[in-house]
């Protein structure tokens, strides 16, 4: 492995770091975002160019954005009230979880790893295996996402208890 | 190759002539340097340019004579201006972020620059080529978005602040807009690569370009484009981030000095920036609109259709009045996003149907009942009507 | 139709961009140190203080009384009587400054003086250096000619002339009563014209002015007059 492998990942692995750990939170936000940059670099450096710019396109662009709103429009919580053992004793269980999770998904998959003889597929080529072969995940996110995007108009719609004002 | 060729090419046979003179070893950083330095030349001159003829041509919109002092005809203002945010003192709040603060405006320009390296300037003149290069284009415009955050929440100012989440929230309404009206090109020409889009549209017939803009659907995406494109770089009449009259200056209002000079150059190379692309996307990039025109260099055509649209730009500006947050976001949600999508439904049309004046036809019908029926659904419900008053009648 | 008032708009502005080029009577601008535009009669900003004459000590009109300088709202008058060596007043003033980066110019100094020593003036154009001591003006710098005050404010200044030649001809004829005891009457119904030939050291066209002046102020009193009778319907309104 070249080293800009290992600068990217030390980058992208002391922002998630930060992220976690520094005291302002929008520092924190801040720093998720170039967290997020990293694992662009990443992808970008097993050449998957969409991937890469999709992710900084949905994810710099946007989740970071929305957390960082999230932030502002949410009470001011600079203040920080210590941590209760009941919180911990949960946190724990469920932090293992997810990650034995993650770590199933990432060891049972198998990884094509660079300069194993394939190259990275075309943008055509990720369309046309989108549209046939992963077209049931593709239709099945998009509904799920109209349905959220549906909940959340539902959710900001004024509540219609006393008759609009005659205008 | 025939003059007119060679006179074509003259910036990349010259280029090419100086990476070979380099050692081996150092060609490609060569080569990625006289990309780069060309960039960084010429869109900060044109940001000079612009900003005198934005000064001039406002002022002649206004029966003004506009700038007049500085040279003959005032020309030489940029560099009087240029020179006084240099020498003015850099002041920074005692609560401001420190860090963020000074970040913010590196972070604007940055990506505005970067995201010239995938516009072609000219035939073989794309610095570089890259297979998803229009989402690269789009993403690289995202970073904007945080740096405008970072200077309104660094500065510990709540009229910044405040720009700073208008600004954001207009930005993420227009960039779906933004992005849906180049799907249709994306759909047609089968590439997210620009110099395949614009060699797609470099054909003609009776001596008039394929350019996606007279076609219907083209038409329609362009409007849709150059709307959002304005509400992107925050220019008039989509420029309440910065209202004077209610926040100031929005979220630069503490930046002074060079840093200043460094958001409004940002703010222009973005301008520029998605001129360029709106130009490549629909104006066919470097092509000549009539084939009896094809003598003139094609990087000619290219900074001659990027200042046309700049100054349309600024004709805009002269025109136009500030329209309010919520006419902002309802015009975004209620009319650009649905007229983007209907606008994809045109093109699929254009795409499967088969015979040319059907194919016509249709996709012109398509556009053209979705802008009625969405303009009346806007003009209907009271939203842009006569303005009706609570006392006075 | 959406987007017809935004074209309409447009080529408004068209309009107006290639108008400003095709025809110059569009632009409103002033190149301001090369052309300026002529001042109206009644601008005024800073006092100034009049001397008739030439010279510009002997001939001021001021007699250092000192009401202006009590009266100025923002106090930015500074008077010093002169005397003489034996402590006597001399009836002008030894200083008279006015600071004009104090000075609102409210006229007040101008309708309390019962000399018409003072006038407003209409120089604008007073940047400085230094904002104290250059912007505090003494009274060589204040004092200005009455020609000068008749080429400003000339129906103003034709009024005070008039004025102030009936009261030099009062003086002088209550002066000859008190020296002759016998005084032919006639004299009497002869002062309104005295005006003239006491101004007569003035120049010239000063008389021919004085001669128009009665043309000003009619359209004025008709205004008065037509005041009273635009009056009632106002005053009836609150009774509807």
């Amino acid at each position: 492995m070249p080293s800009s492998f290992y600068i990217l990942a030390l980058f992208t692995i002391a922002s998630g770091f930060f992220a976690m750990s520094l005291r302002n939170l929008v520092h924190c936000a801040l720093c998720l975002a170039l967290s997020f940059l990293g694992v662009a670099g990443l992808f970008l450096h097993l050449n998957a160019g969409f991937i890469a710019f999709a992710q900084i396109l949905v994810y710099v662009g946007a989740v970071a954005i929305l957390i960082v709103f999230a932030i502002l429009l949410t009470h001011n919580t600079e203040e920080k009230k210590g941590e209760s053992a009941t919180n911990l004793v949960l946190s724990i269980p469920l932090s293992a979880a997810v990650a034995a999770i993650l770590l199933n998904g990432a060891f049972s998959t198998q990884l094509a790893l660079r300069g194993t003889g394939n190259t990275a597929p075309s943008v055509r080529e990720l369309g046309t295996a989108l549209m046939t072969s992963y077209v049931v995940p593709l239709e099945i996110i998009g509904v799920l996402l109209t349905v959220a995007l549906l909940g959340a108009i539902v959710l900001a719609l004024p509540e219609r208890s006393s008759p609009p004002e005659a205008g | 190759m025939t003059a007119v060729e060679q006179v074509d090419q003259v910036f990349v046979t010259a280029k090419r002539h100086v990476v070979d003179l380099a050692p081996l070893e150092f060609q490609p950083i060569i080569s990625v340097l006289l990309s780069i330095i060309p960039i960084l030349a010429v869109f900060p001159l044109l940001f000079a340019i612009t900003t005198i003829l934005e000064r001039k041509g406002l002022g002649r919109i206004q029966n003004r004579l506009g700038p007049n002092r500085v040279g003959p005809y005032g020309i030489l203002q940029p560099v009087a201006d240029g020179l006084k945010t240099l020498f003015k003192e850099s002041v920074q709040p005692r609560a401001a972020e420190k860090v963020i603060f000074f970040l913010a405006p590196v972070v604007l320009v940055i990506p505005a620059l970067l995201a010239f390296s995938v516009i072609p300037y000219g035939r073989n003149m794309v610095p570089l080529e890259m297979d998803a290069a229009l989402l690269f284009f789009f993403a690289v415009g995202a970073g904007t978005e945080l740096a405008v955050f970072m200077a309104g929440w660094a500065s510990r100012n709540k009229y910044s602040l405040l720009g700073a989440m208008r600004a954001i929230a207009q930005m993420l309404s227009y960039e779906i807009p933004l992005i849906l009206s180049a799907v249709p090109v994306v759909m047609l020409s089968g590439t997210l690569s620009p110099a395949a889009i614009v060699s797609a549209q470099d054909t003609y017939t009776a001596t008039i370009a394929h350019w996606n803009v007279f076609k219907p659907w083209g038409f329609a995406a362009f409007i849709v484009f150059l709307i959002a494109a304005a509400a992107e770089s925050n220019r008039s009449p989509f420029d309440l981030p910065e209202g004077e009259s209610e926040i100031i200056a929005g979220y630069y209002i503490e930046y002074s000095g060079f840093k200043f000079a460094l958001f409004f150059l940002g703010e222009y190379l973005g301008l520029f920036a998605i001129c360029g692309l709106g130009i490549t996307l629909f104006l066919g990039g470097y092509t000549a609109p009539f084939s009896f025109l094809n003598w003139i260099p094609s990087w000619i055509w290219f900074f001659t259709k990027l200042l046309a649209l700049v100054c349309f730009f600024i004709w805009v500006r002269g025109t136009m009045p500030r329209v309010r947050m919520d006419q902002l976001m309802n015009f975004a949600w209620k009319f650009m996003l649905p007229m983007a999508l209907i606008n994809i439904l045109a093109a699929a049309a254009w795409r499967f149907v088969p015979i040319l004046g059907f194919r016509w036809s249709i996709s012109a019908l398509i556009v053209a009942t979705g802008y009625f029926a969405l303009g009346e659904g806007l003009t209907q419900k009271g939203q842009y009507g006569k303005r009706t008053y609570k006392f006075a009648s | 139709m959406l987007g017809t008032g935004l074209i309409k708009g447009l080529a408004e502005t068209a309009k107006n961009f290639i108008g400003s080029y095709s025809d110059p009577e569009r632009l409103v601008t002033v190149q301001y140190p090369e052309e300026r535009l002529p001042l109206k009669e009644n601008t005024r900003n800073f006092p100034f203080l009049v001397f008739d004459g030439n010279d510009s000590t002997k001939g001021l009109r001021c007699v250092a009384c000192k009401i202006c300088e009590k009266e100025c709202p923002p106090q930015c008058i500074y008077i010093v009587l002169e005397r003489d060596e034996k402590g006597k007043p001399q009836k002008h003033p030894r200083v008279f400054d006015i600071d004009i980066s104090v000075c609102m110019s409210c006229q007040i100094c101008v309708e309390v003086c019962p000399f018409d020593a003072i006038k407003m003036d209409q120089v604008y154009e007073l940047s400085r250096f230094d904002r104290f001591d250059d912007l505090l003006l003494k009274k060589k710098d204040l004092a200005k000619s009455n020609d000068y005050y008749r080429s400003i404010h000339p129906t103003e200044a034709n009024d005070v002339d008039a004025r102030l030649a009936e009261e030099k001809a009062k003086a002088e004829a209550a002066k000859a009563k008190a020296a002759a005891p016998a005084p032919k009457p006639v004299m009497a119904p002869a002062a309104p014209a005295s005006p003239v030939t006491t101004v007569a050291s003035q120049p010239a066209p000063a008389v021919a002015s004085v001669v128009a002046q009665p043309a000003l102020p009619t359209p004025a009193a008709s205004v008065e007059t037509a005041k009273p009778a635009a009056a009632p319907p106002p005053a009836e309104s609150p009774k509807v």
